[in-house]
């Protein structure tokens, strides 16, 4: 399960950097469209997403790093214990690096009502927001933002696309 | 039922020859009956007369029949079982009618006046006692015979429930189209039954949450089009749009009061979701809830005196009611719901009687009715991810979005469930539906 999940995120982060980097880059606010629907679209194709040429290269490639999603449970916005380590290491890497600002976007799956889920997604990025924070990173250098259950992962109607949509997401600026 | 299901196709086969023929871009494409109706008044409803040798340019038996069916409160009986077709009074013999068992009769003609003028005119009869109880003649072009139609239907209904019919108010509601890599979004308004939609928003980004102003003129929704989300309020007729919250954080669940001065909404500015309302005439901003949970989705009681919100304060999203008074919040949100794990996205019935909602329990998210003096709690749809319910503007039927086969579909439910039926729609998946106020 671990394994899997830590493949999705690469692909997921992956997709992320192609989506991302055709349009505006995220510091300004701008939260490109086709970021999360790349990611989804580009799931079914796996030829495309081991393409490490177009990852980001302040990240150390196959390190902690490079896993930017955090998975919750349902109606919850509590870190499970095996994303502690992922965002400890970010939260040590953001730390020394003090120029490095990002977006923390927190997204939930399509159950219950959408304005809810809005709210419970800026929870999960506040969530993950407040531990970055114990390791030193600057509340300036994080920005929090919700999608709720507007921007799925996975378009099934079934629990394996909403554990992948139930998510928070780390958005370094042109990635 | 199956010879109705029949019925059902055929008529979705010719509505779209006619569609074709017509060039119209319309919303819906078929409505499908998914339960019918027990219990409910059979009606006769004969296609119209139509004099010149084309085909009519408008089914108006099919429209009424589906109207009248949608609430529930009637049964049209099956085209095919029709005794005979009569389409004047002279022409009703009331024994063929008591031998198929239905107390009412409808029936009309359609007759081209001159270039795109038309007359419509009907007859509602009692069969029992064989007397005529409504009669009308309408004038009107190609664009206006769905709105007649309506308001025939409207007229059948008052006549024998005693109640104002809405089969000529508006919807409104969000649809998502996939184009390959990325979404496109848009709000349209479309009449009650999904006909006539009208794209009044294309967006790029996300839009949520339409809710109509008590004048029906205006519509408060969410979009994300500056990257993150903010509310916006919109003339239908004019298109003139204004931003009227984007404060830090979320911007979410725009909520019209009873006298459309105000409008509750949901921000996080203060650090976590919470309840606030806005005068729109001062732009002042009055906080209503400050609990460190999440509160949102507001809804005011029809008397302005109350708002009901979710909260998961008690550790499950559930219904809290507050009063409101000039400047805030008079008392302590007290809780509404206690059954099932998940309530949310309360509205109230125009009465104030009852509140719909979002009702979670054992993983299936169904659209209940709360009935506050008794508490009892209604499934109004058992539905698997049941989202955003409203009350039709008369309190009988309730309007939601549902999700069949992997996509967004409306759906309409008389308030006692015993008819169901969904408005498939052209393109998209079709969402967040809010129905307007009486014309």
């Amino acid at each position: 399960m671990k394994n899997l999940f830590y493949w999705m995120s690469i692909m997921l982060f992956t997709a992320g950097v192609v989506g991302c980097s055709a349009t505006a880059p995220v510091e300004q606010g701008e939260v490109s469209t086709p970021s999360a629907r790349g990611a989804a679209d580009q799931l079914e194709g796996r030829g495309m997403v081991r393409d490490d040429a177009s990852r980001g290269k302040a990240l150390d490639e196959g390190s902690l790093l490079s896993r930017t999603t955090i998975y919750f449970a349902f109606d919850s916005s509590e870190i499970a214990p095996e994303f502690r380590d992922l965002l400890r290491a970010h939260g040590k890497y953001l730390a020394s690096h003090p120029e490095i600002r990002i977006t923390i976007e927190g997204h939930t799956d399509e159950r219950g009502s959408r304005e809810y889920n809005l709210a419970l997604g800026e929870r999960r990025a506040y969530a993950v927001r407040q531990l970055l924070m114990l390791q030193g990173v600057a509340p300036n250098q994080l920005e929090v933002i919700s999608f709720g259950e507007e921007r799925p992962a996975a378009f099934e109607h079934d629990e394996s696309a909403w554990r992948l949509n139930r998510r928070a997401v780390l958005r370094y600026p042109g990635r | 039922m199956k010879s109705r299901r029949q019925f059902s196709v055929l008529r979705a086969l010719l509505l779209c020859c006619c569609l074709f023929a017509a060039g119209a871009a319309h919303g819906v494409l078929t409505i499908e009956i998914t339960q019918g109706v027990r219990g409910a008044m059979p009606i006769a409803i004969v296609p119209f007369g139509w004099s010149a040798p084309s085909t009519p340019p408008e089914r108006m038996a099919s429209i009424i029949g589906a109207d009248l069916a949608r609430s529930g409160y009637f049964a049209p009986l099956a085209e095919a079982d029709l005794p005979s077709r009569p389409h004047e009074a002279a022409a009703v013999r009331f024994p063929d009618w008591r031998m198929v068992r239905v107390d009412n009769l409808v029936i009309g003609s359609l007759q081209l006046l001159g270039p795109d003028s038309y007359q419509v005119k009907f007859h509602l009869f009692d069969v029992y006692k064989g007397k005529s109880l409504a009669g009308y003649s309408f004038r009107t072009n190609r664009q206006g015979l769905r709105r007649v139609a309506h308001q025939i239907s409207d007229i059948i209904y008052e006549k024998l429930t005693g109640r104002k019919g809405v089969f000529s108010t508006s919807i409104a509601y969000v649809t998502a189209i996939r184009k390959g890599n990325s979404f496109s979004y848009a709000l349209s308004v479309a009449d009650a039954d999904g006909y006539n939609e009208q794209v009044i928003l294309d967006a790029p980004q996300p839009l949520m949450s339409p809710a109509w102003s008590p004048d029906g003129q205006r519509l408060a929704y969410v979009s994300f089009e500056t990257g993150r989300s903010a509310i916006y309020i919109q003339d239908v007729g004019t298109a003139k749009r204004t931003r009227v919250a984007s404060f830090k954080g979320i911007n979410s669940a725009p909520a019209w009061s009873p006298d459309g001065r105000k409008l509750a909404f949901t921000s996080s500015k203060n650090g976590n979701a919470d309840i606030y309302v806005l005068d729109l005439g001062s732009r002042k901003v009055t906080r209503i809830t400050t609990s460190r949970a999440i509160d949102t989705e507001a809804a005011w009681s029809p008397d302005g005196g109350s708002i009901v919100f979710t909260s998961d304060r008690g550790g499950s999203p559930q219904i809290y009611q507050v009063s409101i008074g000039p400047s805030g919040p008079t008392g302590r949100p007290r809780r509404v719901t206690y059954e099932g794990s998940y309530n949310a996205r309360a509205s109230f019935s125009p009465d104030g009687s009852k509140l719909v909602m979002v009702h979670g329990d054992r993983g299936r998210f169904q659209i209940a009715v709360l009935e506050l003096k008794s508490g009892q709690l209604t499934i109004v749809a058992d539905t698997r991810l049941g989202e955003s319910p409203t009350f039709s503007p008369n309190g009988d039927m309730v309007l939601y979005a549902n999700e069949v086969k992997g996509r967004g579909v409306l759906e309409v439910a008389s308030v006692d469930s015993r008819s169901h039926q969904r408005l498939r729609f052209a393109r998209g998946d079709v969402r967040e539906p809010a129905w307007s106020p009486m014309p």
